[in-house]
């Protein structure tokens, strides 16, 4: 059975007391666009994309849960690497876009790409003023793979060095 | 009357304290509904409040106040059209009629009426009219349970509020105020006539049974059952939009003004400050020295209203009913028997 | 694995009033109007109803002589949607059901997953979970103890709620990256390891907490007018709110001593606590608000002991690389910040479920207001509203 705490003074006065306490304490406002409050490292922003690695394997794309990301690519044929090899056939890029206007941020294409080409960056300010321009195309997530933090240290007793 | 550098006539005079009262209601809920509502409020909740209106965001209001005026004037279909339109300029005009008799110098005073004190209370409570006029004619459940609830409240913290200043008229032995003014600036305490004698040294339980009266009165936190925000959103207020609601607004803080000017006045010590017979200084000091004294009080009105939670029609009723009242007439019999016998 | 294989909890001994049942078929809607009485839409749009809720009650003045709750205005299909989703992606998906205290939806679901296929999470997982699961409801909780004081009149503690909210959520999107919905649980384990400094950043916010709590206390707890407010307002019986399903907190301020993370089946790392259970005698909203008051500063503690007693060691335990559930069927109950939340996983072998059936808090909490609103005024509805503390999200699901 727990027991009440009586509070010293008549709770009137005291809640008086806390509200002028808070008045003369200082305000906890960060006064956006004038200051910025930065998000931590790890913070869901936007993705990005690094071209050189995606083998439009298309496996972000089936596992999106809004289906968000469009991939279209094709193949071509590309000259054998030594003499007398056979002919390569690499993947090439056509259009690869995500409509952050359906993203739910929540990170499944960028875990299960095998390739390491999409990355999360913390940036947020990508707003618009219609919906169409929030269909970023390969070069706009191009872009923000400048923004992609480095990989951090983890806390002690973490097994994996860094984050993948 | 007004103490002009130029003699002027009877119909300038009159013109000229008209501009004035209607230029001071606005004046004085922006003044307070900035200091108070935008910056007192928003500092006790941690936060800045607007900065960006005006340096520091003094000309919110106004911008507030100008996108009142350009908003379409919606009247419900099923409302009645008239009594809407008028409900808002009752409630303001018993706030207008209070500022006649509150002196802030030793002429600059509207009209000093006999019977100030009982005048200014009886206007006040006209705003009870205004608010039923509201509730009714808005066609809307909400709107009447505020009003209803509006109705009963104010009627029955009236009589408290009369009650807290009787003890200061018979102290003072005029209803005037005026005469309370140079009462307080005058009188001595057991002789010693430095600081004058403030009512609310002797008065100090009808100081605070006039604060929760009158913040009651205002509706305002704990006492805003009419206009309880999270359950009636607005209450009697809900249907208005445009400057019919910028009406109500300023019709609350200029209210909210000129209650505190009255306890300022009836318990402070008005315009005077003891010891300063200069009226001529007084003329030009007697406003600021009263604008300060009622920025005190409304300080504490506007300090338990961001406090509290707000109580139940029921249990207010109980307070004023049941708790104010005797205590009221309790103060009245002793401030009598202390009259007689000093 | 069948969910028989271990007996029921037991709950005390329930005295049910057969009178309550009776009001469960009046709770019929289209409330007919008589002369008399006014009907009062409390409408899906009002600040008092925490999200689309309507709730028409038949007024006699001011007090209520009828209630009823008209709920789905936010239902967004969950259990069809999880019909045709993975696994991954619907982890994403639950953490709006319960948007307050997201991390906490995501639990029971893994859980269950992860008891069909047989595996154990590693321990530092488990613990890392916890500490989420418990910072997600220090989260929920300061809000509700801001915003109850809204709804009821105090506007000043509503932003305090919110101000210290900001540092758990901060906290949550330094190891998760998303404040609000963090979507970290893998069948496994968790995605990612604690960063560089987060856990001194806690033992700071968890101090912030418990400061916080005591200003609660003091400004609304012990204020007269809060008591005037909520003493003997909602009263709900210990075994009523028992039978009608009423769960969490809301049971405990009633006197029940039940709580899921000590007596329900262990998981996480809750056996290995040492924290206390908080239950109340009377059932009235001050309980319901007192009780919430000290889970909070409990939470903040259990997060501390969690934080000293972190092992060290990997996150995820070896899972192949496409996950597929075996068939089977299985029951998963967890103490969330609502209530008591349980997921019904059925699996037929595939990368996603065959059917889930979610049971959340909130439903069942609500569904005992058209008992609780029978003969107090209108005032007071609000009061009991903010003090169930429910989630229209996680009503509608």
């Amino acid at each position: 059975m727990a027991r009440l705490r009586k509070p010293k003074l008549p709770g009137l006065i005291g809640g008086l007391g806390i509200t002028f306490k808070t008045m003369l304490k200082g305000n906890v406002t960060v006064q956006y666009p004038h200051e910025r409050e930065d998000p931590a490292p790890r913070a869901r922003g936007v993705i990005a994309l690094k071209e050189e690695n995606c083998t439009v394997c298309m496996l972000c794309a089936r596992q999106c849960p809004d289906w968000c990301i469009y991939i279209e690519g094709h193949k071509e044929k590309r000259p054998p690497r030594r003499e007398g090899g056979r002919e390569r056939t690499v993947s090439v890029l056509d259009r690869f876009d995500i409509d952050y206007a359906l993203c739910m941020y929540c990170g499944i294409c960028v875990e299960v790409c095998p390739f390491d080409a999409l990355h999360w960056s913390p940036e947020y300010e990508y707003s618009e003023f219609r919906i169409a321009p929030l269909l970023h195309d390969k070069v706009k997530l191009g872009e923000w793979e400048a923004t992609v933090p480095e990989t951090e240290p983890l806390e002690l007793g973490a097994e994996v060095k860094g984050k993948k | 009357m007004i103490h002009l550098a130029v003699d002027a006539g009877w119909g300038l005079t009159l013109g000229i304290k008209t501009v004035i009262v209607l230029g001071l209601i606005p004046l004085g809920a922006l003044i307070l509904g900035y200091t108070f509502l935008l910056k007192m409020m928003s500092h006790m909740q941690s936060r800045l409040g607007p900065m960006e209106a005006g340096p520091h965001g003094t000309l919110q209001l106004v911008a507030d106040g100008v996108k009142f005026l350009q908003k379409e004037d919606i009247m419900p279909a099923e409302s009645d059209r008239y009594v809407f339109a008028i409900a808002p300029a009752v409630v303001v005009m018993s706030t207008f009629l209070i500022f006649i008799v509150i002196p802030a110098g030793p002429k600059l005073v509207v009209d000093n009426l006999d019977v100030g004190v009982f005048y200014a209370l009886a206007v006040s409570s006209l705003s009870v009219v205004g608010v039923l006029m509201a509730g009714w004619s808005s066609a809307n459940k909400f709107a009447l349970l505020g009003a209803l609830r509006a109705a009963a409240q104010l009627i029955a913290y009236e009589l408290p509020l009369l009650l807290a200043v009787v003890g200061v008229v018979m102290q003072a032995g005029t209803m005037d105020l005026q005469g309370i003014v140079g009462a307080q600036a005058n009188g001595s305490i057991f002789g010693w006539s430095g600081i004058g004698n403030p009512f609310i040294l002797t008065q100090f339980v009808g100081f605070g049974l006039f604060l929760v009266a009158s913040q009651a009165e205002l509706t305002q936190t704990p006492f805003d059952m009419p206009v309880a925000e999270s359950e009636l959103v607005s209450g009697y207020m809900v249907e208005y939009t445009g400057f019919r609601f910028l009406f109500f607004f300023i019709g609350e803080f200029g209210t909210a003004f000129a209650f505190a000017a009255l306890a300022a006045t009836l318990f402070l010590g008005g315009w005077a400050i003891p010891g300063v017979t200069n009226t001529g200084l007084m003329e030009v000091l007697g406003p600021i020295v009263l604008f300060t004294k009622l920025m005190i009080v409304a300080f504490l009105m506007f300090w338990v209203r961001f406090t509290y939670p707000r109580l139940r029609e029921d249990q207010l009723q109980a307070l004023a009913w049941k708790v104010l009242i005797p205590v009221a007439l309790a103060n009245i019999l002793i401030t009598g028997i202390f009259k007689v016998a000093f | 694995m069948s969910t028989t294989d271990t007996p029921m909890p037991r709950l005390p001994e329930l005295e049910v009033d057969r009178r309550a049942w009776r009001h469960l078929a009046d709770a019929a809607v289209g409330v007919e109007l008589d002369t008399g009485d006014m009907i009062l839409n409390l409408g899906p749009q009002h600040p008092a109803t925490h999200g689309t809720l309507r709730l028409v009650v038949r007024l006699d003045g001011e007090r209520v002589l009828a209630a009823d709750p008209v709920i789905g205005y936010m239902h967004r299909g969950y259990e069809k949607l999880t019909e045709v989703r993975s696994y991954p992606q619907i982890t994403t998906l639950i953490n709006r059901i319960d948007w307050l205290s997201s991390f906490a939806n995501e639990v029971p679901f893994i859980h269950g997953a992860e008891k069909l296929m047989s595996i154990e999470a590693p321990p530092r997982a488990q613990y890392i979970r916890t500490i989420l699961t418990e910072l997600s409801r220090i989260a929920t909780f300061v809000l509700f103890l801001g915003e109850m004081g809204l709804q009821l009149g105090a506007l000043t503690p509503a932003f305090w709620g919110f101000r210290d909210r900001e540092h758990v959520l901060n906290l949550i999107e330094g190891v998760t990256g998303g404040r609000f919905h963090p979507n970290f649980n893998r069948i496994g384990g968790i995605k990612d390891d604690l960063p560089w400094g987060w856990i001194n950043e806690t033992r700071n916010v968890m101090k912030i907490v418990i400061d916080a709590c005591v200003d609660f206390e003091n400004v609304l707890a012990g204020n007269e007018i809060f008591e005037a407010r909520t003493r003997s307002i909602g009263i709900i019986p210990g075994g009523l709110g028992a039978a009608y399903g009423v769960s969490g907190s809301n049971l405990r301020a009633s006197g029940v001593d039940w709580d899921l993370r000590r007596d329900g089946k262990p998981y996480l790392a809750y056996p290995e606590l040492d924290f206390k259970v908080w239950t109340h005698p009377d059932g009235d909203s001050w309980s319901r608000y007192w009780v919430r008051l000290q889970e909070t500063r409990e939470s903040a503690l259990m997060v501390l002991q969690l934080l000293d007693q972190l092992p060290s060691g990997p996150i995820m335990a070896k899972v192949p690389r496409i996950i597929k559930v075996p068939e089977g069927e299985i029951w998963v109950e967890t103490e969330n910040p609502l209530g008591q939340m349980g997921y019904y996983i059925v699996s037929k072998g595939a990368t996603g479920p065959f059917r889930v059936k979610i049971r959340s808090a909130s439903f069942s909490n609500v569904s005992i207001l058209p008992w609780l609103l029978r003969g107090v005024y209108v005032p007071d509805v609000i009061t009991i509203l903010a003090s169930l503390y429910f989630i229209l999200g996680d009503i509608d699901r």
